[in-house]
Order: structure tokens, then C-alpha cells, then sequence
């Protein structure tokens, strides 16, 4: 330990001032000795983090630091890893839940809009296609809301530590993945009943299409947690509008069923392109309108661009509002 | 030796109108908005204060550097802008080396995991790798010294289960640069003193400390220099023993008599009211200091507004200029008596001369009933009057003829009997 010191101090030394020239210098050159001195060595491990931070007033600019983002990863998959082990503690089911939620949904779907409704839904058996609908329009539901309240509800370590916030509302999308992972079957044996199978060079661009919600849903996730870091409104104005989203994304229906100007329309949500472009996939309905998919696709670009600067540029007064 | 933290000029402002609209609604932001849109805006919320101004110090490496303060000085914001929770105004600081704070224990606990798994959990919070984990959790566990309990789910802890464990694991957080914010104010007296002992030995291998307490014996013993922040300036920057004393003398500004002449906003509830405290010599004239030799007392003034079943009476508690207390005294022999009437009473405690040491004097004043066991402070004032105890050295107080430091609370005047027995 003594040694340790000693070294740090000749080293130090030369490089001892207190100008911003010589502190700019010492940020170009990490002085070498830093890799060598630690005599123990089940910590060299620590080294490599060892690094200089200027802080100064939040630029302007926004703009996404992925080396800091790396940097933190570790963080990232703890925080994700907690979401996951917690979600369904203490339920009497557990994660169960996750294939019955949207295995009951379907169900009273089929039941109201394809029994006595009767929606149209074109070749495929109409159970199929609204599990088809239901399970990324539930991931949508789920990641959209945690990511909005990601910031509020992780208070405690907005207000007290240090790391990118985007880790929030980005590991908020990640974790109802493992949800939807885990309703799949519902979607497989809707479809061995009915015996529709999908295209097999289709199928590999579905998880594509699940990539477009979770674009949409990160996007939409940064706008709104960054509004819910100042007001606490967003979570009377969520439930409102994800009640009316499933009806105007055809999950319930077969899109290409309603007229077309109507589906142009339509397009302007990501998430009917999401649903519809799954059905494609998995079920082997007919091919996605490609221009109305570039609509959604950027829609869903627009908007997760803009919601990470718009986030980025407040973020550096997250811990002074919330 | 090079620096571990350099600041230069480092500012943090705060909008007052801003913070307030943090706790109000959307609507009353969008008024706002709209009044100052058609000129109709009041000019009540663009006010700002600066919670901290051109602050600029550098640390440097291996030492550990104390910072105090009142409370609302600016001590908070300079961590939180330090640790990159909040970003600064103005300015500039670097800092080089791996850096973990602490401003708080257990951040990111998570009642439903288990002991072991929030151990992961507030690890990788703090900033540590997941080998690094992995390789002090037995550390860890034994330092928390609730190894049974490692697989409950923490919301079935005590409190006192719960900090010791959180604690533990940020006694672990071995960084070069370590910025602590009144963290060691947690757990029984025993588990302190234990991590105390912790951040002894860290700072002894080398390590920069940056370190905020409101504990001045804490400062003085953990520090190699000291930093006295007051509305967001630096005042004093130096020997931790000078700046304590400099910076505890000052907070004894408030006088050695303090008076409410309303009683809608004494101290008070609805049986008490303090109206007044003074500090007097034996002629009942005010004083600031007061001769070790002679007797002190404090005077009370408070009004009973009502007839209650026991009697109210006054307590006061003395603490030195380090903070600690020096003693905790109360009117037993109103306290013996029937209940108290309503109306102005004056109860006055009289220290008794040579018992005190020298230097400034804090006084908290409470005026108190007793339902046995539990003692209820009616109306209190914590640092309500303060006075200074001086020596002339004549050589007849406790110090004799010896003119250094002599230290202690108090300095009583012993009996000696000495005897040549050879």
C-alpha cells in the first residue's frame, strides 16, 4: 500500500498544477503508472475505470454518449434483472400471469368482436390473428407505461446516484420482452389448432417488426418520462389513450379489410405496421403494404429521435424537478 | 502531488418560481405561460438564488478534506454537482480517478429481493463491477453481521437489519475517490464506531476523501483540512480544528437572548408558548460571556395557555463547542408540585460556576411535561441563546497556572487531597 502511494506521489509530481492547460493534458495522457502499481492483483480489474471527468454546464446540444452507455451496461442488465425478478413476487400464479393476461384477452376478444360482432378477419382463423394482435400490442401496453414512469419511479436513485438516465426508460422496454417471450406458445398453439403456418423466409423478419415496437414504444417512453419527471399527469393520460389504441391498430380485426385510404391513415401508427407485418410472419397472411410500412417505420423513427433529444436536453435537470 | 478534485468557479443556480412549479400542476404552468405571453405576468417567480457561488478548491490525492455547514449553506449542492447528479451553472471541476459517493445508504434497495440479491443490486448502483461483488460478498455479509438472514427478502428486516446491511455494502465501495454525505448518522452507536473505524483505515491507504458532516468531532478526527461553506461561498478553507472552531463560533451569532413577541409564532402548542430566553449573570443583567468562575443562569419565559393534569416545566441542554452535549438539566421542583396554572411564568437554571469549559456555549431550550415514562417537549428551540465561557487565568479556576489547551465538556474544580506518603 505504501508503495502504492509513493509511486502515485513522484509520478504526480510532474504533472502538478492546477492551470486547465495541464488539466486538459492529464485527460489526453492517463499517466502510465496507473497500470502497473496495484500490488493486488484480483483487483487489476479496477484499473481500467480509472478515468477523468470534467464536469461543466449542460450543453446545449443534446447528444448520445454510447461509450458512457457501455460504460454502464452492467448497471443496465442489474436494473432490468430487478424488474424481472420482482414483477411477479408474491402473486399466487407468478409468472404464469404472463401467459394467462394474454391468453384471456384473445379469449374474450374472439368472444365479443368475432362471435357476435363478427369483425372481419379475412383468411385466417380470426382466433389466430387476434393473438397475433393481442400479445405485441400487450408488450407495447406494458413497456410503454413503465417507460413513461421510469424516471418517477425510480426516484430514489435519480435524486442520489450518477448514471445516464436513458438506462431507465431503456431497460423499461427490455423488460416486458421476457413477457412476451413467454405468451409465444398461446400464438403457437392458436396456430397448430387452426393450422396456419407462416411463410418460413417470412418468419425470420418478425423479430424486425417486434423491433419496431420497441422503437416506437422507447420513443414515445422518452417523451413522456421526461414530461412525468415535472408533472405527475401522465399517468391519468396513459390508460386513455392505450384503451383506444388497440381498436386503431387492428388488433381485433384484419387491417386490409378496412379501406385502403382508411389504412393510410392507419399507417400513421407504428404499431398497426407492427401487427401487421406479425401476421405476415407468423401466420402467413398477405404481404404488408410496403409504403404504408415505411409511413410506420418513420413515424416510429421521428418519433424516438426526437423523444431522446427532447430527453437528453432535460436530463441534466431530472434530479432538480422530479 | 498531483490533485484528485479540482473545482474552478463552480456555480449552481436555482429559480425559486421553477422549484415551485415542480410541485404544482400542469395548469398552473400553462397559466403561467399564457400570463407571461400576454405581458400579464407577475414578476413573483423569476426570483433565484444561488446555491452555490464560485466556489474553487482543489483536493488532493489521499486527502480527505471535510466539508461543513448549516443546513441550506450549499454543502448538498456541491455533492450532488460533484457526483454528476445535477449538473452546474457556471464553472468547472475535474476530478480523476475512479470515483463512488455515498449520499445515502441502501440506494435502490428493493423490499421484495432478498438480502443477497439486493447486495448485487446496490452494488452495481454504487458502481461496482459484478466480479467485484462476487468476491467481497463474504466481506460483506460478515461486516452486516446478519449472515442469517441473507435470503429474506429485506422487507422483512429491521430498520436496524437494513442499514447495517446497506451499510455494509457501501464500506465495501473501495473507489480512489470517495465523496460521503452524513452517511455514518445511521445504526447504534456500536455498528458507527465499527464504520468509522472503516473510513479510518480507507483514508489511511491513500484515498481522497471528500466528506460532508454535520459532526464536528467527526471532521476533526477523520480530516487533513477542512472547508467552511455559507451561502454557497466558501468561507474559510484550512486546518479542520480552525475552521470548526471558526465556523461554531459564527453559528453562535444568535445572541445570548432571544425573544417572541407574538405569541401566534412562538415555539409552542396549545399548553405551551416560549416568550423569551436569556443569558444572565448573578446581578440578572445579559451577558454573552461569563467568567468560569461565576455562576450562569438561563432565564425562561413561557406562557400556559390551558390547565393540564401535570405540571409544565422548563429543560435546558448545554453543548460545547464541538457539539456534544454537555449535559441535559430540567426543573424538578416544579415538577414535583401540582399542575400548573395557565399564565407567564419565569423559570431560570443556574449553572453552577466552574463546571463548564472554556469557549462557546450552546443552549436548546424545551418547556416540557412529564406523563412518566415519556417526557414531552411543549415548546422548544434548539440553539435559542449561546454564551461563551472565558478563564482570566488567575490561576484559582480548574486550570491552575496552566495556560494550553485544556480539554473536555465540562472543567469542574476538583478537591485534591495529596498526602507524601514516602
Amino acid at each position: 500500500m505504501e508503495a502504492h502511494a509513493a509511486i502515485v506521489r513522484c509520478a504526480g509530481q510532474t504533472g502538478a498544477s492546477s492551470s486547465i492547460a495541464a488539466v486538459s493534458q492529464t485527460q489526453l495522457e492517463p499517466p502510465p503508472e496507473e497500470i502497473i502499481v496495484d500490488p493486488r492483483d484480483d483487483e487489476a480489474h479496477l484499473q481500467p475505470d480509472r478515468r477523468t471527468v470534467v464536469i461543466r454546464p449542460a450543453s446545449r446540444w443534446p447528444h448520445l454518449d454510447v461509450r458512457e452507455l457501455w460504460h454502464y451496461r452492467e448497471l443496465m442488465f442489474r436494473l432490468v434483472w430487478r424488474d424481472v425478478v420482482v414483477r411477479y413476487k408474491q402473486t399466487f400464479l407468478g409468472v404464469t400471469w404472463a401467459v394467462l393476461v394474454p391468453a384471456l384477452t384473445t379469449g374474450v376478444y374472439v368472444i365479443v368482436f368475432g362471435k357476435f360482432a363478427n369483425f372481419p378477419h379475412g383468411n385466417t382463423a380470426y382466433p389466430a390473428l387476434t393473438a397475433a394482435g393481442v400479445i405485441p400490442m400487450q408488450y407495447f401496453t406494458s413497456a410503454l407505461t413503465s417507460s413513461s414512469t421510469s424516471l418517477v419511479s425510480n426516484l430514489q436513485l435519480v435524486t442520489k446516484v450518477y448514471f445516464p438516465r436513458v438506462l431507465l426508460p431503456l431497460g423499461a422496454v427490455v423488460v416486458p420482452l421476457f413477457d412476451l417471450i413467454v405468451a409465444l406458445p398461446v400464438l403457437l398453439v392458436l396456430m397448430a389448432v387452426y393450422d396456419t403456418w407462416p411463410d418460413s423466409a417470412a418468419v425470420a423478419t418478425a423479430p424486425a417488426f417486434l423491433a419496431l415496437a420497441v422503437v416506437t414504444a422507447l420513443g414515445i417512453g422518452f417523451l413522456l418520462s421526461t414530461f412525468a419527471a415535472r408533472w405527475r399527469d401522465v399517468p391519468y393520460m396513459l390508460p386513455v389513450f392505450l384503451q383506444v389504441l388497440p381498436l386503431v391498430s387492428g388488433v381485433m380485426y384484419a387491417l386490409d379489410q378496412i379501406p385502403t385510404k382508411w389504412q393510410w391513415i392507419f399507417s400513421l401508427n407504428p404499431m398497426s405496421g407492427v401487427i401487421a407485418g406479425w401476421r405476415w410472419a407468423l401466420l402467413g397472411e398477405a404481404e404488408p403494404n410496403w409504403g404504408q410500412m415505411t409511413v410506420s417505420v418513420s413515424v416510429a423513427l421521428s418519433l424516438f429521435v426526437l423523444g431522446l433529444a427532447i430527453f437528453r436536453s432535460f436530463e441534466p435537470r431530472f434530479a432538480d424537478t422530479i | 502531488m498531483s490533485n484528485a478534485i479540482e473545482v474552478q468557479d463552480l456555480s449552481k443556480r436555482y429559480r425559486l418560481g421553477q422549484m415551485q412549479a415542480a410541485y404544482g400542476t400542469l395548469r398552473d404552468s400553462l397559466t403561467r405561460t399564457a400570463a407571461r405571453l400576454t405581458g400579464h405576468e407577475q414578476g413573483h417567480n423569476r426570483e433565484e438564488i444561488w446555491a452555490l457561488r464560485d466556489v474553487s478548491f482543489t483536493v488532493r490525492e489521499g486527502e480527505v478534506l471535510g466539508v461543513i455547514g448549516r443546513n441550506g449553506a450549499g454543502k448538498s449542492t456541491l455533492l450532488k454537482v460533484l457526483t454528476r447528479i445535477t449538473s452546474p451553472t457556471s464553472g468547472r471541476a475535474v476530478i480523476r480517478g475512479r470515483v463512488g459517493s455515498l449520499l445515502e445508504v441502501g440506494t435502490g434497495f428493493n423490499s421484495e429481493l432478498t438480502g443477497r440479491e439486493n447486495v448485487f443490486l446496490n452494488g452495481s448502483i454504487l458502481g461496482m463491477k459484478r466480479r467485484e461483488i462476487q468476491r467481497k460478498l463474504d466481506d460483506i455479509i460478515e461486516f452486516s453481521g446478519i449472515e442469517k438472514f441473507m435470503d429474506t427478502p429485506v422487507k422483512r428486516y429491521s430498520s436496524g437489519m437494513y442499514v447495517r446491511l446497506a451499510f455494509s455494502v457501501a464500506a465495501h465501495l473501495e473507489p480512489e475517490i470517495l465523496l460521503v454525505d452524513e452517511v455514518l448518522a445511521v445504526g447504534d452507536a456500536e455498528f458507527q464506531q465499527r464504520c468509522l473505524g472503516r473510513m479510518e483505515t480507507f483514508s489511511g491507504t491513500g484515498r481522497t476523501v471528500l466528506f460532508v458532516s454535520h459532526n464536528m468531532q467527526t471532521i476533526n478526527q477523520l480530516c487533513d483540512r477542512a472547508i467552511w461553506i455559507d451561502g454557497g461561498r466558501i468561507v474559510e478553507d484550512g486546518d479542520p480544528s480552525d475552521v470548526v472552531t471558526h465556523y461554531l463560533r459564527s453559528s453562535y451569532a444568535t445572541g445570548s437572548q432571544i425573544s417572541w413577541p407574538d405569541d401566534k409564532t412562538a415555539p409552542g402548542d396549545d399548553l405551551a408558548r416560549l416568550l423569551a430566553v436569556r443569558v444572565i449573570d448573578e446581578a440578572g443583567d445579559v451577558v454573552e460571556t461569563i467568567d468560569v468562575r461565576e455562576p450562569v443562569g438561563i432565564e425562561m419565559r413561557f406562557r400556559v395557555l390551558r390547565d393540564d393534569l401535570q405540571p409544565v416545566f422548563a429543560k435546558i441542554r448545554v453543548l460545547d463547542r464541538q457539539g456534544d452535549i454537555a449535559f441535559n438539566a430540567m426543573d424538578t421542583r416544579t415538577q414535583a408540585e401540582g399542575p400548573s396554572a395557565p399564565g407567564v411564568y419565569v423559570s431560570t437554571a443556574w449553572i453552577p460556576p466552574n463546571l463548564l469549559n472554556e469557549g462557546p456555549q450552546r443552549v436548546d431550550v424545551a418547556v416540557c411535561t412529564l406523563y412518566a415514562p415519556k417526557l414531552h417537549q411543549r415548546a422548544q428551540r434548539y440553539e435559542a441563546v449561546t454564551f461563551t465561557v472565558f478563564d482570566p487565568g488567575d490561576g484559582d479556576s480548574a486550570r491552575g497556572l496552566f495556560t494550553g489547551d485544556l480539554r473536555g465538556t465540562v472543567r469542574p474544580l476538583l478537591e485534591w487531597s495529596v498526602e507524601r506518603i514516602d
